[in-house]
């Protein structure tokens, strides 16, 4: 039983971390409905800033608290990131407005690459590392119990409260402010968002510029766990069952799917797979999201298409 | 619409070009022997790719700092494979006809190995794949131009075992044990499975197979299901990212770094660096070298090639671990060649086949590794037509939180177990790729 | 001027429905082939034939079975590299376990095999649409990844998990040298070509194309969706897997399942979408510009490196190559999203026309 519950644990916290992920293709994807098959890459992009920054804010500014390097570089990262979100805005966006939805997908296809071979010319090609405090030793809950207690990763757990304060604050952001209501008219209808007023374009950088601070804050998290190098942005690529189980345009529903997800990945793994040899992770979250889909096509909270044929 | 008729411009420019650039044409240098490269500085494993790459291409040009072989001077080419298969195979027909032919070759990928194993042959260019390829390549009679030096991972994975044993106090004692094998999912980790079986069989303890998919980032369940079973040993066969997330995840899980043993693959700086402190303790197999900072060796080439700025790569890599094994790589690749010049005509060029030969005489005892420079580095290397790999020799080293350090004496595999696995593998080889086995005096050929 | 095609007169139907209807496109065609035939065998290097053309005819195939149901049906599908491995790995068994299989006969049986792998994984199709279908096409891709590293019996329980095949011949003709095994390609690439343009010229493809503008009203005038996505998926995975077994056939020779992941599905999908969606000429084009640009890059770059006296290492031109071509698919998108094919038109449009200005 102690086991389970560990094994459990382990996916929900794993769930949380995918959904900061899948939470950037929602929000990209509610506001310009592209999908964005380079957050991966705006993943390491981030990280790698983030963590470059924070090794030459000593050497170059002479800053010698962790701390401040630490937040110098954050600062830095964001405005890498916002300037990233102008340029895709200005160069690719603005320029496929009306066209389909997978043309955008190829574009972003597109970007992705050039982003993978962009972020290692200027930041290198090493593994580099990320050290924000968090911890690395593990802590054993109900020791009384369950025989060698309840082993619960604090690493992932901080991670997974970080998770869920930002999914809290950008829920508060899309349904308190101006600019939040201003994205989710433009998600709606983008024609009737613009004949009130709305700017488009500033619109598209906005939400461009907040998926990149999810993606920074993914990529610190996840760059402190794994050290940030190449094989980062292909933890994009575990996101994607997240969110088309819980639905293309919904923010609850990126968490929902990554608990599902997680602790779907991690059960599987752990009880089933030694049946089938191992290695079963990947692609049972798969198959876990596409029998979701059969009975909802939409995902779980995604939106409903009406046509049935 | 002005857009698009630039585009239509570019686009018929493009095909112009293109049809302009012919592939190079091979011309014929009497005096310079050229060394193809295949290293990967890209990719997921791009980080452990670098070094050992750097350490290749500075060998080579201590070796022409030092006049060449017998004064046939090298020349160096790299391509890039990103450990892409496709991508190595089209690097290896680009590179095999330039500067007047290739040497030879060294994939450092398994799966270039396997493809290029069916090549070889045919374009009579002997294969290096020190540390790495098909365990059964030892078989020279089968496996003519596949040259395995200095260790294979049957050898290593015997090797981790006979260490263990002696730990316990002896093969009996590990009855009843427990071990844990995390690999990577892919021919490269599955290699060591077939001996380690064998070995757990025949002295009775428990192991556990883990695969972890490519590139290995995702190791929480694995460990989770460590944390379940509790073996007394992991052993750990991974590559590139794997290997620090590795460890990463056994500090997580609070799994004792000192009872992990991984390859000499998964025990180098970069997989340990930055976990720092938290993989101290962790130990790894060592073939033949470790990391020598002191070296004789390392400091010719600091002297000759970097402190002249022609250093590929950082001062700092020099003599890390992965370093070396370049290093290494290079220099039994020069001694095949410059061992194929004593048959053949001494400051003539060698030809792939003639290489082969010399690759297949090595004699390098350890006087003559001692005036190469890496006397405190290896031990002898020898091969013959029949075994291509000659006497193996490991040890282990420990990463003690900033270095690794010896911390066992030298090991050879045991042939008991080795020699028929490897008859038995590349007979199947034989018999499923119709080849006929050269008998001994076809060898002296 | 030269490519009117005022005095040609067709007199009967059969003529009037020929693919190439226009007298300058059969010559242009005729000298095509004539050239792929006869002049490339003679002519062009072993490095040409084994690296470029091989590569490229070979995945020209699998993007034109891609084409059939991404452009032509309307469904996304990023599990190409999936099919392409239930090809190269069934060929394998019917080649190595049964002796005396003949090439041709493995490699299409493969195809088959990967055909009824692909209906499986299509059967979500009926349900699912759009991009969620895409993602849930990565289900196969995954599974097939993990399938052929774990069950021994499709890897003929080799130790390692890597497979190699030799001894290839059709018809008693060995298929070993660089122009053997491009004539056999060639070939095969050439009847698949045709097929595939009958097809979609022909009551099936009209079938799909309905499909892929607007199914609910195909539904209406009595086209069954279900038959139509299915042989979609069929065709199309028959395709896909035989250039799956052409390409670790002829080109690999020995593999391992890494050889069909993730980037290889991303590959055909770049190159129909490039090429042109819903166009047979238009996988060709799109099969080119993603096996000749990295090559081209890769040698340019240091070439130019070097005569601007800014030597480029291995792996900063393997970064820009990656930037180069994502740029490039960006650009080419923003300029034209219907792909190289389109281009293609409009370039014979304007010859219609040429030298006078309308």
């Amino acid at each position: 039983m102690g086991f389970f519950l560990e094994t459990l644990f382990g996916g929900l916290m794993a769930g949380m971390l995918y959904s900061l992920i899948a939470l950037g293709f929602v929000l990209i994807f509610k506001a310009s409905g592209v999908f964005n098959f380079a957050q991966g890459a705006m993943v390491l992009f981030a990280a790698l800033a983030m963590a470059r920054f924070a090794e030459w804010a000593p050497q170059l500014l002479g800053v010698q608290s962790k701390w401040l390097a630490n937040l110098l570089a954050f600062a830095g990262a964001m405005v890498v990131m916002v300037a990233v979100a102008w340029l895709i805005e200005k160069l690719v966006l603005g320029r496929l407005v009306n066209q389909e939805g997978i043309t955008l997908l190829m574009a972003t296809l597109g970007i992705t690459y050039f982003l993978d071979g962009f972020g290692q010319t200027i930041f290198g090609s090493d593994i580099y590392k990320i050290d924000v405090g968090l911890p690395k030793d593990p802590m054993f809950l109900f020791e009384n119990t369950f025989q060698g207690g309840v082993l619960v990763n604090k690493e992932d757990l901080y991670a997974a409260c970080i998770a869920a304060a930002l999914v809290a604050a950008l829920s508060l952001f899309f349904q308190k402010t101006a600019t939040g209501r201003a994205l989710r008219a433009v998600a709606d209808d983008h024609q009737a968002a613009q004949s009130v007023g709305i700017p488009l374009s500033r619109i598209w950088i906005i939400v461009w510029s907040v998926a990149g601070f999810v993606a920074l804050v993914a990529g610190v998290i996840w760059g402190s766990k794994l050290g940030v190098q190449f094989s980062l942005s292909l933890v994009a690529l575990k996101a994607l069952p997240v969110v088309i189980l819980g639905g293309l345009t919904s923010v609850p529903g990126a968490i929902v799917g990554g608990l599902l997800i997680g602790v779907g990945e991690k059960l599987s793994e752990v009880y089933i797979g030694p049946m089938f040899g191992g290695g079963i992770e990947i692609w049972f979250a798969y198959v876990l999201a596409l029998v979701f889909l059969l009975v909802r096509p939409q995902g779980l909270f995604g939106e409903k298409i009406i046509d049935r044929v | 619409m002005k857009l698009k008729s630039i585009a239509l411009a570019a686009a018929a420019a493009a095909v112009a070009v293109s049809s302009l650039l012919a592939a190079p044409a091979a011309q014929a240098q009497a005096k310079e022997q050229f060394f193809p490269g295949l290293p990967y500085r890209t990719g997921p494993y791009g980080p452990n790719g670098t070094p050992w790459a750097n350490g290749y291409a500075d060998y080579l040009k201590l070796v022409n700092a030092k006049g060449g072989i017998n004064g046939v001077k090298i020349v160096y080419e790299e391509c890039e494979t990103g450990y892409d298969t496709a991508r190595g195979v089209e690097c290896y027909e680009r590179l095999k006809g330039k500067h007047g032919g290739a040497t030879l070759f060294q994939p450092l990928s398994t799966g270039i190995t396997f493809a290029l194993t069916d090549k070889a042959p045919v374009d009579k260019i002997p294969l290096i794949t020190a540390g790495y390829g098909r365990s059964e390549s030892q078989d020279g009679l089968v496996f003519g131009w596949n040259f395995p030096l200095a260790g294979t991972y049957w050898v290593g994975a015997d090797v981790l075992i006979q260490h263990i044993a002696k730990k316990e106090g002896g093969f009996d004692k590990l009855k009843g044990k427990k071990f844990a094998l995390v690999y990577h999912d892919s021919p490269y980790g599955k290699e060591p499975i077939a001996l380690l079986q064998e070995r757990s069989k025949a002295h009775g303890f428990d192991l556990q197979l883990l695969p972890v998919t490519h590139p290995g980032v995702e190791q929480k369940a694995t460990w989770l299901q460590i944390r379940q079973s509790r073996p007394d040993y992991v052993l750990l066969w991974g590559w590139g990212v794997m290997n620090s997330v590795a460890l990463k995840e056994a500090q997580a899980t609070g799994f004792p770094r000192d009872k992990m043993y991984g390859v000499w693959w998964s025990a180098a700086e970069p997989d340990v660096k930055d976990v720092g402190d938290g993989a101290k303790g962790y130990n790894g197999l060592a073939m033949q070298h470790g990391a020598h900072p002191n070296a004789k060796v390392t400091k010719e080439i600091l002297a000759l090639v970097h402190d002249k700025g022609q250093g590929t790569g950082t001062k700092e890599e020099v003599g890390s671990v992965l370093y070396m094994r370049g290093a290494m790589s290079a220099m039994l690749a020069v001694e095949g060649v410059r061992r194929a010049q004593e048959r053949y005509g001494k400051g003539k060029w060698m030809s792939g086949e003639q290489t082969r030969w010399g690759l297949e005489n090595l004699a390098l005892d350890q006087k003559k590794l001692e005036a190469l420079g890496f006397g405190e580095v290896m031990r002898p290397v020898s091969t013959t037509c029949a075994d291509h790999m000659g006497p193996a020799w490991a040890r282990i080293h420990t990463w003690d939180g900033s270095k690794w350090g010896f911390t066992s004496d030298w090991y050879q595999a045991d042939e008991a177990i080795i020699k028929p696995l490897v008859k038995a593998t590349a007979a199947k080889y034989a018999a499923e790729k119709k080849i006929t086995p050269r008998t001994p005096q076809q060898c002296q050929s | 001027m030269l490519y009117r095609e005022n005095g040609q007169f067709k007199t009967n139907y059969r003529a009037d429905q020929q693919i190439f209807p226009i007298r300058q496109d059969r010559i242009a065609v005729a000298l095509l082939l004539a050239a792929a035939f006869v002049a490339v065998p003679l002519l062009a290097d072993e490095y040409l034939l084994r690296a470029i053309l091989i590569p490229f005819l070979i995945l020209s195939l699998a993007a034109l079975g891609l084409n059939v149901l991404v452009g032509y049906c309307g469904q996304i599908s990023l599990g190409a590299g999936a099919f392409m491995a239930v090809g190269a790995y069934a060929a394998y068994n019917f080649f190595v376990r049964i002796d005396g299989m003949p090439l041709l006969a493995a490699v299409l049986l493969g195809g088959a095999c990967a055909t009824i792998v692909g209906v499986l994984f299509g059967i979500p199709s009926l349900r699912i649409k759009g991009l969620y279908l895409a993602v849930a096409t990565l289900a196969a891709q995954f599974f097939t990844d993990w399938a052929f590293l774990r069950i021994k019996w499709f890897t003929n329980d080799s130790p390692s998990g890597s497979v190699a095949v030799a001894g290839l011949q059709l018809f008693g003709v060995p298929i070993e040298s660089p122009v053997q095994k491009y004539l056999f390609c060639l070939g095969m690439v050439v009847v698949f070509a045709l097929l595939v343009k009958n097809l979609v010229r022909g009551h099936i493809g009209r079938e799909w194309m309905a499909i892929r503008d607007m199914d609910v009203a195909a539904s209406v005038i009595g086209i069954r969706p279900v038959y139509a996505k299915l042989t979609a998926f069929a065709v199309s995975s028959f395709i896909v897997g035989v250039a799956g077994a052409l390409w670790a056939f002829v080109y690999l020779g020995s593999w391992e399942p890494a050889a069909f992941n993730i980037n290889r599905s991303f590959d055909l999908l770049f190159m129909i979408i490039i090429g042109g969606l819903g166009s047979v000429m238009g996988s060709f084009f799109g099969a080119a510009f993603i096996v000749f640009l990295p090559i081209i890059l890769d040698q340019a770059l240091p070439a130019l490196g070097n005569a601007v006296g800014m030597p480029i290492d291995t792996a900063t031109v393997s970064h820009f190559v990656f930037m180069i071509f994502g740029g490039l698919i960006v650009f080419f998108l923003i300029v034209e999203p219907h792909g190289i094919a389109r281009l293609w038109s409009t370039g014979k449009e304007k010859l219609r026309l040429w030298p006078f200005p309308h």
